[in-house]
C-alpha cells in the first residue's frame, strides 16, 4: 500500500460537572475521609463555576474548536478571569454539555439498570437532550422509565450503597452497585466507568456529526482512557471501546482498549495507524472518555488562591485514522519516537528518545518540525498548583536538548518555545491532554497550509501503578499529505513508480546488451 | 561536613521536574543510602 | 505531598532517627519545592496527610541546589540532571529551599 494513514477527523467534548467535583473527585473524597471538617470542603462550593462561565472559559472554547490555539497564546495570563466573546456550547469539533444532560447520557449508556433518576428530573433532561439531536428516540425513551421519587433515591444512597448524582447539591439520581460483594462492580466503580463510557459516547457521536464520519464505515475502535472495567475475576477485562461504539451506532466495528496512563492516546494512534498502514482496516477510531477522579484535583490550591475550581469538566475526544485519501494530513508511521526500558528517566534521555532520536533517524532537525504537541495541560490549572507550565517545560526541554546537540543556541530557547510551541488548553484529565488535543486544530492548519509538520508526544507516569518505576512515552510525526498514495512527489515510497522505473532500466539494460552484441 | 555521605536518603522526585531515579543515581555517588525513591505527578 | 510519601517519610524518620535522614526533592518549581520542604520540616501545610502538625525538621535539599551539586559526581549529574537547569528556575527553587531550611530545619 502506498501513502500513509491519514488524520481524517477529530472531535472534542466536555461535560461540566460541578457536583461531581465535590462528590467524585479524589482530592475531595480523600479530604472527606481524612479531614471532613476542613476549611477547604466548606469553601469549595463557593468556588464552583456556572455552566455559562465554563463555556466562556477560553481554554474550553479552544478545546471544542471555537477558538484557535493561537487565540489562547495571545490571551494575557491568567485565563480564568477572561471570557471568549461569542462563546458557545456548540463547537466546531464537539460540544460542552451541562451536568443535567450528562446524567441523562449516563443513563442512556447504562445497560444494566444501575442508573435511577428522579422522575421529573429525567423528564426535563429528556427534553433537553432531544433538542441536542445526539440520540435516537429509542435511546431517549430510556429516560421515560424512571419512576423514582426523591425518597426512593435517598434510600438507594443511604441503604443500598448507591452513589448519588447531584444537581446544586440536591440528590437527583443514583447509580447502584452491580454486585453485592464484588468491589470491581461497586457503585463507585460503576459510576466511574459509566462516566467514562458516556463521555466517550458523546465524543464518538460528535465525530459523526462534526467531522462527517460515517459510523457504519468504521472498522475498529480503540479506547485509550485510564479506567478499567471488569468484575472480580478480570478487573481490567476491558473493551470500553466496543461498549461505547455500540451506543454511538458504529455497527460494523469491533474494538479493544489500549492502556498506557497519559501516553495511552499516543500509543492508541500508533496502533490505529499501523492497522491502517498494514491494510488490516480502512477506518480506525481512537477514542476516550474522561475521568471523575481528577475533577478538582488541584482544587485546594485553586481555592487557596481565590480561583474558581477550573477542573470541573469531564473531557472526551475521538480521532479517525483512515487509509490515505491524498488530502488529509499523514501520520508518518516511519518516524516514531519511543521511550524504551533502557532509556531511563533522565529528562535528557527521555526527550532524546521521544524527539531527537526519531528525527535524526529520519534526517530531520528539531527546527524542521513546525509545531510540537507534548502534554497540552492548561497552565491556568497547573501553575497555581505549583506544577508549572507543563507544555512550556516540555518545549524548554526540547530546546535545551537542541542546545546540547548544537542545533540551537542557548539564547534561542525562548523564541523556540514561542515559535514551535503552543499554550496548553487541555483540562487535566490525565490522558486527555497528552498530545492529542492538537490533532483537530492540526488537521485544519495543515489543510490551510499553515503547518507542514508537527510532532505529537504522549508521556505516561507508569510508576503511579506501583508495578514499575519506569516512565513511558511515544511520539509520531504528522505531515501535510505528500501525495504518495497517488504516486505524486514526496517522501513516501511509491511502489508503482518504482516498478516503472525498474522496468525501464531493465529494458535499457537489455537494449544495451543487444547493441553491444 | 558532608550533607549526604553516610546518610539515609529519601527521594521525592517530580515527573515534570527531576524524576526519582535520576536523583537516586546522583545521591548514590555522594555516599548516601537511598531508602526510598518515588516520583510525584501533579497532572 | 502525596499521602503515602508523607507516611514513608514519617516512618523512616522514626526508624533511622530524623538526624540521619536527608530528603532530596526534584520539584519543577520553587513553590512546589517549598511546599514539599515545609511538609518534611514544619508539617503538612495542607493538613491532609500523616505529617500534618508533625514538625520533623528534616534536612531537605533540592537536587539542583549548589550544596547537592558539590557532593554528587559531576559526570552523573551532567548525564541525569544538567539539561533541566536550562528548563527550571533554579535560583527561585534554591531561594525557597534555603528559606524553609533556615526557618524549620533542626539538623543543619
Amino acid at each position: 500500500m502506498n501513502g500513509y494513514p491519514v488524520l481524517k477527523g477529530a472531535s472534542y467534548t466536555l461535560a461540566v460537572t460541578p457536583d461531581m467535583v465535590i462528590h467524585n473527585g479524589t482530592t475531595q473524597t480523600t479530604e472527606q475521609i481524612v479531614n471532613p471538617d476542613s476549611e477547604y470542603l466548606k469553601e469549595l462550593p463557593g468556588h464552583l463555576r456556572s455552566f455559562e462561565d465554563a463555556v466562556a472559559y477560553i481554554p474550553n472554547q479552544v478545546y471544542i474548536g471555537n477558538a484557535k490555539p493561537a487565540d489562547l497564546a495571545s490571551t494575557e495570563f491568567p485565563f480564568y478571569d477572561k471570557k471568549w466573546p461569542n462563546a458557545s456550547r456548540d463547537g466546531k469539533y464537539g460540544q460542552i454539555m451541562p451536568q443535567d444532560e450528562f446524567y441523562g447520557v449516563i443513563q442512556i449508556c447504562d445497560v444494566f439498570d444501575l442508573v435511577n433518576l428522579e422522575k421529573s428530573f429525567a423528564a426535563e433532561v429528556k427534553g433537553k437532550l432531544a433538542a441536542q439531536n445526539l440520540f435516537t428516540e429509542a435511546q431517549l425513551a430510556v429516560l421515560d422509565k424512571n419512576e423514582s421519587t426523591p425518597e426512593a433515591i435517598t434510600a438507594l444512597v443511604n441503604d443500598e450503597h448507591a452513589e448519588g448524582l447531584y444537581m446544586n447539591n440536591k440528590l437527583v439520581g443514583a447509580i447502584k452497585r452491580a454486585h453485592d460483594v464484588d468491589v470491581n462492580l461497586s457503585a463507585h466503580v460503576m459510576l466511574e466507568n459509566l462516566v467514562t463510557k458516556a463521555s466517550n459516547v458523546i465524543s464518538l457521536i460528535e465525530l459523526v456529526k462534526k467531522a462527517g464520519v460515517a459510523p457504519e464505515e468504521v472498522d475498529y475502535v480503540i479506547d485509550c482512557c485510564e479506567e478499567a472495567c471488569g468484575d472480580m475475576n478480570q478487573r481490567g477485562g476491558g473493551n470500553f471501546a466496543k461498549a461505547a461504539a455500540e451506543i454511538a451506532g458504529f455497527t460494523n466495528a469491533t474494538g479493544s482498549d489500549v492502556r498506557g496512563f497519559c501516553a495511552g492516546p499516543a500509543h492508541a494512534v500508533l496502533h490505529a495507524a499501523a492497522l491502517v498502514k498494514a491494510g488490516t482496516f480502512k477506518h480506525v477510531v481512537v477514542t476516550a472518555g474522561g475521568c471523575t477522579a481528577k475533577l478538582g484535583m488541584n482544587g485546594k490550591d485553586h481555592v487557596k488562591k481565590g480561583l474558581p475550581i477550573l477542573e470541573d469538566a469531564i473531557a472526551g475526544f475521538s480521532v479517525m485514522i483512515s487509509e490515505d485519501d491524498g488530502v488529509s494530513p499523514q501520520i508518518r508511521t516511519d518516524i516514531i519516537g519511543r521511550h524504551t526500558i533502557g532509556t531511563g528517566s533522565a529528562p535528557q534521555n527521555v526527550i532524546g528518545a521521544l524527539v531527537t532520536n526519531p528525527l535524526e533517524a529520519a534526517g530531520l532537525k528539531i527546527l524542521d518540525i513546525d509545531k510540537y504537541s507534548p502534554e497540552m495541560q492548561n497552565p491556568d490549572i497547573t501553575k497555581p498548583a505549583g506544577a508549572g507550565d507543563v507544555p512550556e517545560a516540555n518545549y524548554k526541554m526540547i530546546a535545551a536538548l537542541g542546545v546540547k546537540k548544537g542545533e540551537l543556541a542557548r539564547g534561542d530557547i525562548a523564541s523556540f518555545v514561542k515559535d514551535h510551541g503552543m499554550t496548553g488548553w487541555a483540562p487535566t484529565q490525565g490522558h486527555i491532554p497528552s498530545g492529542v488535543p492538537y490533532l483537530g486544530p492540526l488537521r485544519d492548519e495543515v489543510l490551510a497550509g499553515e503547518t507542514k509538520k508537527a510532532m505529537i508526544i504522549g508521556k505516561g507516569s507508569l510508576f503511579l501503578g506501583r508495578m514499575t518505576n519506569l516512565f513511558d512515552g511515544v511520539s509520531f510525526v504528522v505531515q501535510a499529505n505528500d501525495g504518495s498514495a497517488q504516486g505524486g512527489q514526496g517522501a513516501g515510497f511509491d511502489e508503482a513508480a518504482v516498478k516503472t522505473m525498474i522496468g525501464q532500466a531493465m529494458r535499457d539494460f537489455a537494449k544495451g546488451l543487444l547493441g553491444e552484441e | 561536613m558532608a550533607i549526604l555521605n553516610g546518610k539515609k536518603a529519601v527521594i521525592i522526585g517530580d515527573r515534570d521536574g527531576i524524576p526519582g531515579p535520576s536523583i537516586e543515581a546522583c545521591v548514590k555517588t555522594a555516599g548516601a543510602e537511598v531508602v526510598f525513591s518515588s516520583t510525584e505527578c501533579f497532572v | 505531598m502525596d499521602l503515602e510519601n508523607q507516611k514513608r517519610v514519617k516512618d523512616f524518620a522514626e526508624k533511622y532517627g530524623p538526624e540521619n535522614l536527608v530528603v532530596i526533592l526534584g520539584a519543577a518549581e520553587g513553590e512546589a519545592a517549598g511546599l514539599a520542604a515545609e511538609t518534611v520540616t514544619a508539617g503538612d501545610p495542607t493538613f491532609a496527610g500523616p505529617l500534618a502538625g508533625v514538625q520533623l525538621g528534616l534536612t531537605v535539599y533540592h537536587i539542583c541546589e549548589d550544596e547537592m551539586k558539590a557532593e554528587v559526581d559531576a559526570g552523573v549529574y551532567d548525564e541525569q540532571i544538567s539539561m533541566m537547569e536550562m528548563v527550571m528556575d533554579v535560583d527561585d527553587i534554591a531561594n525557597e529551599m534555603s528559606s524553609i531550611r533556615n526557618d524549620y530545619c533542626k539538623y543543619l
